[in-house]
């Protein structure tokens, strides 16, 4: 028989029909919807007068509009307010199971469907947003969508997809003590550029990937998307099944078993080949930052700001020059000695109880510096539980940083916390778009360790050295 | 969906590479819960000045001979970032019903077809000289015909282009793809029947 990639295993276990020329029906196991793009998708399906077909295939959660503040306050916003009320009717309507924002287990989707058990290895799994790629650290197909497409699941739990083609980014090397699953994801954006990827599902492999912990897988495969790549991947192990098992939508007793021998058969198959494969040694890595508009402008932080006179193509020249006077940076200047004035620490790539541990670890016993205000917004409401039990909060507060109720928060700044103009950020979120954390905001990407180590210093700053 | 089988039109040159999802529309305008109405929001920080009203007088879309355009050409990897499908909304309330790159992200590209708004891949040659032409002659015009997979303008130019082909039946069509999925109904429920119990409910 063929050897088979994993994502070609997946695939084709999940081909409902195909014909030549045309796009394969792929059924979808599970379809995570949230208040930002689904109102449209259920306008739709009432229009045409479609049912949901598998309501208890789906899960909806509140995320991307709630307020990290005090939730027993009426929330001001009446437009966020009608999107949440809109959803909530919609999924009562339709009986789809719903975390608003009162509910204990509410949070930001992609850390929900992990932490609950809710995306398991070998599924398909697929959500209107294009950071889904996170939920591929379990050994998933996972990939994000739009409205339409949501549409399409719901009404037939299948989506028509197009194959598309297979990267292995291999990563070898062990990662040097204070550099992490970030930097490790920033680094590779940074070689093969926010189009990389663009048309393939990546699968990582290698030493490095093996060891990560599972937060540190998903950091990696959530930032999939900001190399092109609609699906990242990493095969299903030990550390994977020690993970999930007791979760709470985890399969149960004799399933559990019959699931772990099913997922273990996931992995790729030796001399399975990949369309393209890109190889990366971390041995030698240094913490990255973003220096640009983009997660692909980065440079390590003994880098300097770089000078777009120097790049190789027109293109690339005038993205950078572009991207360095939105930013207020000046060619030449040493990436630590780029001050910030805001720091935050959260979001779907690192909001994880992993992440805020390695960041309180930084601010223990120290004092945000008196030039930046540093807020910390959990990923879910069990992170943040789990956070308190272990005392970070306090960690955090008694450093002068604000502790805050899950969301995805100062990621996009659809909610009220958001840049001013000018304001600059050391940032654990995912993309360092013009305008991304408020007009005229100016993002740096950065992992947990190196936000919290910004924040005590007031400029960015190499964590090894603090 | 609304068909797309020809088109002749305007061609506004958007000279950037990647330009993300964010930057064609805002977070701030994805709280409404329709689907129209967000082409005034269209590139909102590049369109309009601080004040949120005045026009950018520096924006290429706001240049007078860009007025009424229904093609857009840019530079690659356009729409990266968010799946958002309000970025083919507003581009099409807009009033575009094409988007000639070098490269798409693939988010974007699939959410345009599903809206009637076609995006083109074009070598990077091709897109300088339509580029060009665009900065260079005022009104200047493209004809897009979709039957024929032809762009032509005016004076002779002509290049082919390739798209999927049952994407483009789709789009020629009007397809409404959850109907076609609906057809085989049988298929799914066949497949549904096979699946193991434990991954069949979920129940908060
Ligand atoms: S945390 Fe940010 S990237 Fe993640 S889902 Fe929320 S808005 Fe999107």
């Amino acid at each position: 028989m063929k050897q088979k990639t994993m994502f070609e295993k997946i695939w084709d276990a999940h081909v409902v029909r195909s014909e030549a020329g045309k796009p394969a029906i792929l059924y979808i196991d599970l379809h995570l919807v949230h208040e930002v793009t689904s109102a449209q998708a259920f306008d739709g399906l009432r229009m045409t007068g479609r049912k949901v077909r598998r309501p208890n295939l789906t899960v909806a959660t509140m995320d991307h509009n709630v307020p990290t503040t005090d939730r027993s306050a009426p929330i001001k916003d009446p437009i966020s307010k009608k999107q949440m009320d809109v959803l909530a009717a919609n999924c009562m309507e339709f009986g789809i199971p719903l975390f608003d924002l009162h509910h204990k287990l509410q949070g930001v989707v992609h850390i929900i469907g992990p932490e609950l058990g809710l995306s398991q290895p070998g599924m398909t799994i697929v959500c209107g947003d294009s950071h889904t790629a996170t939920h591929g650290a379990m050994g998933a197909l996972a990939f994000g969508i739009g409205t339409s497409e949501v549409e399409h699941v719901l009404a037939t739990q299948c989506l028509q997809q197009l194959k598309p083609k297979t990267m292995r980014i291999n990563v070898q090397g062990s990662l040097p003590t204070g550099v992490t699953a970030k930097d490790m994801i920033l680094s590779i954006i940074g070689r093969i550029g926010t189009d990389g990827a663009t048309g393939y599902a990546v699968e990582y492999t290698g030493e490095a990937m093996r060891n990560l912990s599972m937060e540190g897988r998903m950091t990696v495969c959530n930032m999939s998307i900001e190399a092109g790549a609609r699906a990242g991947m990493v095969a299903p192990d030990e550390t994977t099944f020690a993970y999930l098992k007791g979760k709470p939508y985890a399969p149960k007793g004799a399933d559990w078993d019959e699931a772990v021998n099913k997922w273990k058969m996931l992995a790729t198959d030796p001399g399975a080949e990949f369309d393209t494969t890109v190889e990366i040694d971390v041995s030698r890595l240094e913490p990255y930052v973003t220096w640009g508009t983009n997660p692909g402008q980065v440079a390590p932080i003994s880098g300097r700001v770089p000078d777009p006179e120097t790049f190789a193509n027109e293109t690339d020249r005038r993205a950078a020059k572009a991207a360095l006077e939105y930013m207020g940076l000046v060619p030449g200047t040493p990436i630590n000695e780029v001050k910030v004035d805001r720091v935050f620490i959260g979001s779907c790539t690192n909001g994880r109880i992993e992440d805020l541990r390695a960041a309180s670890k930084i601010v223990k016993g120290r004092k945000v510096s008196p030039n930046v205000s540093a807020i910390v917004v959990p990923g879910s409401g069990e992170v943040k539980r789990q956070a308190e039990a272990e005392g970070l909060d306090r960690i955090f507060i008694a450093s002068g940083m604000e502790w805050r109720e899950a969301g995805c928060s100062m990621c996009l700044g659809m909610n009220p916390d958001i840049l001013q103009p000018g304001e600059r950020c050391a940032s654990t979120s995912n993309r360092n778009f013009e305008g991304r954390q408020g007009k005229g905001g100016r993002t740096h990407l950065v992992s947990p360790e190196m936000a919290a180590a910004a924040a005590i210093t007031g400029h960015l700053t190499d964590v090894r050295q603090l | 969906m609304e068909p797309f089988v020809k088109i002749t039109g305007i061609v506004a040159p958007l000279d950037r590479a990647n330009v993300d999802t964010d930057q064609i529309i805002p977070k701030q305008f994805l709280k409404r819960v329709e689907r129209t109405g967000f082409g005034e929001f269209l590139f909102y920080d590049w369109r309009y000045q601080s004040d949120g009203k005045t026009p950018n007088p520096d924006f290429v879309l706001n240049f007078p001979q860009y007025a009424g355009a229904s093609i857009l050409v840019a530079a690659k990897n356009f729409g990266s970032g968010s799946s958002r499908e309000h970025a083919p909304w507003a581009l099409m309330d807009y009033g575009f019903r094409a988007i000639l790159a070098p490269s798409f992200a693939d988010i974007f590209y699939n959410n345009c077809f599903k809206n009637g708004l076609l995006p083109i891949k074009l070598p990077e040659e091709t897109i300088r000289t339509i580029m060009d032409n665009a900065v260079n002659q005022r009104g200047f015009e493209l004809t897009i015909d979709l039957e024929n997979n032809r762009i032509m303008d005016k004076k002779g130019f002509v290049v082919e282009f390739d798209v999927n082909p049952f994407r483009r039946y789709c789009l020629l069509n009007g397809l409404d793809d959850i109907g076609l999925t609906l057809q085989h109904s049988d298929d799914i429920a066949a497949y549904e029947s096979k699946r193991p119990t434990w991954m069949c409910g979920i129940t908060l």
